[in-house]
């Protein structure tokens, strides 16, 4: 028991108690505590144990600097990890636990790792486990990640909400101290809109701000990057766990920035100057004033510059008896023995303390005066200050150095960022008064940790140097030093400090610490914000959903969209229903929602010759009421989509493209339109989402669509042949677009209504076609009538065929300009050797082709060399049994040969003949039917 | 990364696509003979620091085709200009 609450001061709220638990035990603090303020109040030192050596820890700091005091908060699914004491608000029912401890906190059981600290010394992970290899993998590393680590996530889906929001101002101040708050009242008399943010809780009286700042407290900006800076706003992790929003990621958009962020202490290197109860100085002054707790009774003040000097008398002021305050600098400074002399304590210039005394806590401090005498003086708090460093995290992260000035030895901002200024100590104004470095004082018994989160000690950095990693890029990697959840924000300059005197440099010629966003550690949820589970992404319903949900449908994801995949009746599985599905429509009549396909509305006196541009075959003399199908190529002559277009008049065209590249099909469209040729005079829109476009499939379906069709007659033979469109009315007066084209193979209608009569026009056909057997059909049977007829989709447009290997090379035009015509031509892209497509059918009844599978001829052995192509789409059909679409060498060539389908993965390997690509009904006479 | 799209004003970066370098012109129609011209058209890129011109696309705004001047070394945004 150290830390007491003094009796008045500090700016918590002393009228209301909160209660809370660590480790289990109850304990009592005020509104306005940390954690970390609380603890120490109620004389608690020790919160957990250390990352390598389980070496126990306390406090170091009082705020997001902290490297040691880190716990795991709140139960359950709500429980984080590695939270810093300092930075945790209490509140009633609050419940924390020290962590990397096996067994008790003051009895670690892993401390044992301390003795095996050779072992663990930098590199030693190089060097210790290496032999013999497997052994990492089943031992070494499940050993070490249990021995060595800091807390453990909770392994349950987080169940907290978080927000994403943006906030735009003209003037971005960070930090909410004396300099920020001036900041932003100066910068509001021009900027309209301010916003000050402060990364800590508000506690006592509220800053007197402009009309115009938004203030945001409890808000960290943790990144900067091109233009725009990240933040994160914490809404609710001060309260219980409750139904709100946990946090908020802000991502502000500012005119120009202000930092005014600051400056962190750095500690004082000696011997086990991890100890709890060696804290910093400045901390020690924060824990007086702020919270009105003394986080010792009996001290020793550790300085090499004046700044600790007003700490000797607030110390005395709380009723703790400073023992002794050591100042490095030989004769010390007027002021240091000024408070010194005012609160009666002794000064002993020139002199170090080499180190810490004592086990679970400080219990003295060991002083080599300027003579070299050594004596010991009691304390259980050693409050020390090496100096303080700019905070200036965000002037780096766009990778900009920051530069050494000897006056105040530290490092400042380097160029900064556009539109980003630094004010107050971040700019090093007034710090470090008096300063004179001091790194490391010798080897003094005892480790001396340079970064306390990694356990990475004076020690480990003379290792390094010794092994040749002299560069400071390459002593962070190789002891990891600053790699931690702090990013060695106590660590950076003190390492380079050991290091150049190790290294006979100067400090100046070593490169400055820059980091990397974020400046604190974020929550993955906070960036994920509500984009998780079932809202990913915006789900795009179909038209026709509700009428396929009210059936029972099977829905399945195809790009952004959700189809129907199929509609089971009774007991069957997805392949009964489907074959069922495909029985309907090759006998009777089915219908199929299309509208996923992407739809593009091209108008204007030059919509034919965008239309010759972009596809490779030709348009020019397609007449109005007519659709041609289409094939597009990229400017690199491999096939890039196709799809059926429809000539609505002379200058208005209706474009389809395949579901999964209808928004690059669009892009690609307006880049031809507006950059490759701005000359055309024609206009682009998708209107995808709004037309309900359904396909009619069957020998039946004509006969249901006159039922339909206000003019039945219109949609006759003769009026409307195959590969006609026309624009009608339907069901009494309800606009619709009718295209007489077939995926299927079967006769067959798609027609279009505007989108919102979608569901009306499917329970139309459903009533119209009921005396015909009609059924709906899902995106299992359009596939398997799709692979049944041979049609190249998805899988065979895979970016890396050309009209070749796909059986269209006679839809290359020779009379007329197209994107993808010089490089298409291209002789490799020509040969028929490349892979093509054919049809595949097995030899044997019974055996299941799989897309993926490898084809081999038939007599090869079993090797990468002998692999002739791929089997790209494979389906089940009802009438044909087993059938795929292959990508095979040579493939037109070869109807007949028989070949091998070997699937190593899925044990398969069979014999199969190859086939045309059309199996079902080649002549096409079904069209007509 | 703000874009000042000439119709839309300034907006963030995530509503636009790179697609492409705008630096080389596409060359004229010469039939379907795979020129150097054209592979050096569709292949070949300068990979330099500095200034360059690139292609973007306002996805997710008015869908504008822009040609911006980007130092690719600072992603500071020089220009941006309809093609």
């Amino acid at each position: 028991m150290s830390g007491f609450r003094m009796a008045t001061g500090g700016l918590v709220d002393r009228a209301t108690p909160v209660r809370f638990r660590f480790d289990g035990r109850a304990y009592e603090g005020f509104a306005g505590d940390t954690l970390a303020s609380a603890l120490l109040a109620n004389g608690v030192t020790l919160f957990g144990r250390s990352f390598k050596y389980h070496r126990p820890r306390g406090v170091l700091s009082a705020g997001a600097e902290e490297p040691n005091a880190l716990v795991d908060v709140r139960e359950g699914a709500w429980r984080e990890p590695n939270t810093r004491a300092t930075m945790v608000e209490i509140f009633d029912g609050l419940s924390a636990r020290s962590q990397n401890r096996v067994g008790g906190l003051t009895h670690d059981v892993m401390a044992v790792n301390g003795l095996l600290a050779p072992l663990l010394a930098a590199g030693f992970y190089y060097k210790t486990f290496m032999w013999p290899a497997a052994f990492w993998e089943r031992l070494y590393e499940p050993v070490i990640r249990r021995a060595a680590g800091l807390g453990r996530a909770s392994g349950l889906p987080d169940p907290d909400i978080y927000e994403k929001t943006t906030e735009f101002c003209d003037c971005l101040v960070v930090g909410a101290g004396a300099d920020g708050v001036a900041a932003a009242n100066e910068a509001a008399k021009t900027a309209p809109r301010v916003l000050l943010v402060d990364e800590y809780a508000p506690l006592g009286p509220a800053p007197v701000l402009a009309e115009n700042v938004k203030f945001l407290p409890r808000t960290t900006v943790f990144a900067t990057y091109d233009g725009d800076y990240a933040a994160l706003e914490r809404l609710s992790d001060h309260l219980p766990s409750g139904p709100g929003p946990r946090q908020r990621l802000v991502r502000i958009v500012a005119g120009r920035c202000v930092l005014a962020t600051g400056a962190l202490e750095r500690p004082l290197l000696f011997g086990h100057n991890d100890r709890p109860g060696v804290m910093l100085a400045d901390a020690v002054a924060t824990y007086l004033a702020r919270y009105g707790v003394a986080p010792g009774r009996e001290a020793v003040v550790f300085l090499n510059h004046d700044t600790p000097a007003r700490l000797i008398g607030a110390l005395a002021a709380a009723g703790v008896a400073v023992n002794a305050v050591v100042d490095t600098r030989p004769g010390s400074s007027a002021l240091v023995h000024e408070a010194a002399r005012a609160a009666g304590v002794p000064v002993f210039a020139g002199a170090v303390v080499t180190r810490a005394l004592g086990g679970l806590a400080v219990r003295g401090a060991e002083i080599r005066q300027a003579n070299g005498s050594v004596l010991r003086i009691r304390a259980d708090l050693i409050a020390n200050s090496g100096g303080f460093t700019p905070n200036i995290s965000l002037t780096t992260h766009l990778g900009a150095k920051p530069v050494w000035d000897e006056g105040i030895a530290a490092f400042k901002a380097g160029a900064l960022p556009a539109g980003m200024s630094v004010v107050g100590k971040a700019a090093g104004e007034g710090i470090n008064p008096g300063i004179r470095a001091h790194w490391h004082g010798g080897q003094f018994a005892g480790k001396s940790f340079v970064d306390f989160q990694n356990d990475v000690t004076v020690k480990d950095v003379a290792l390094a140097v010794r092994e040749g990693f002299v560069s400071p890029e390459h002593v962070k990697r190789y002891t990891t030093l600053g790699m931690a959840t702090d990013q060695g924000k106590t660590a950076n300059v003190n390492a380079l400090g050991v290091l150049a005197q190790m290294t006979g440099q100067e400090i100046a010629e070593l490169a400055g610490p820059r980091a990397r966003p974020p400046y604190v550690p974020v929550a993955i949820g906070a960036l994920v914000g509500a984009h998780r589970g079932a809202e990913f992404r915006p789900v795009r319903r179909t038209p026709t959903h509700e009428f396929a949900e009210a059936l029972g449908a099977k829905f399945i994801e195809v790009g952004p969209w959700l189809r129907a995949q199929y509609y089971p009746r009774g007991a069957e599985d997805w392949l009964a229903a489907a074959q069922r599905e495909v029985n309907i429509v090759r006998g009777k009549v089915g219908f199929c929602d299309v509208t996923t396909l992407g739809k593009i509305d091209i108008q204007g006196p030059d919509a034919v010759v965008l239309l010759e541009r972009v596809y490779a075959n030709g348009w020019a003399n397609l007449p109005v009421g007519r659709v041609r199908y289409g094939l597009m190529l990229r400017e690199d002559g491999f096939a890039m989509d196709d799809g059926t277009t429809a000539r609505l008049s002379d200058t208005q065209f209706v474009m389809t493209t395949t579901t999964a590249n209808a928004g690059r099909v669009m892009q690609h469209l307006e880049f031809c339109a507006r950059v490759l040729w701005p000359e055309l005079d024609v206009a682009l829109m998708s209107v995808t989402d709004q037309w309900a476009q359904l396909s009619v499939a069957g020998p039946k379906s004509l006969a249901v669509l006159r039922k339909l069709a206000d003019e039945p007659s219109l949609i006759d033979d003769e009026a409307l042949p195959y590969m006609g469109c026309k624009a009608l009315t339907i069901a009494g007066g309800t606009p619709a677009r009718i295209f007489r084209i077939s995926f299927s193979g079967e006769r067959a209608y798609e027609i279009a209504v505007p989108a919102r009569y979608g569901n009306g026009l499917a329970r139309a056909l459903m009533a119209a076609g009921e005396e015909f057997g009609i059924a709906p059909y899902g995106t299992e049977a359009l596939g398997i009538m799709r692979i049944e007829k041979g049609h190249p989709a998805g899988p065979e447009f895979n970016g890396q065929t050309t009209a070749h290997d796909l059986g269209l090379a006679r839809l290359l035009s020779r009379k007329k300009e197209f994107v993808g015509r010089a490089m298409a031509a291209r002789a490799a892209l020509c040969d028929p050797a490349r892979p093509a497509l054919v049809g595949l059918r097995p030899v044997r009844a019974g055996d299941v082709i799989r897309a993926g599978a490898h084809v081999l001829p038939e007599g090869a052995p079993l090797t990468v060399a002998h692999d002739q192509g791929w089997v790209s789409s494979a389906a089940r059909s009802p009438s044909l049994g087993s059938i795929g679409l292959a990508m095979l060498r040579n493939g037109p060539a070869r109807l007949g040969e028989v070949v091998r389908v070997y699937d190593p993965v899925r044990a398969g390997n069979f014999l199969a003949e190859v086939v045309a690509p059309v199996q079902y009904d080649p002549e096409g006479s079904r069209l007509y039917a | 990364m703000r874009i000042e799209c000439p119709y839309c004003g300034p907006r963030g970066a995530e509503e636009f696509v790179y697609t492409q370098d705008a630096e080389r012109a596409r060359p004229t129609d010469g039939g379907a003979s795979p020129t150097e011209d054209w592979a050096a058209y569709v292949y070949l890129r300068d990979n330099l620091p500095g200034a360059r011109r690139e292609y973007w696309y306002h996805q997710g705004g008015c869908r504008a085709w822009l040609k911006v001047t980007r130092d690719v070394s600072t992603h500071e945004i020089l220009k941006v200009e309809l093609p």
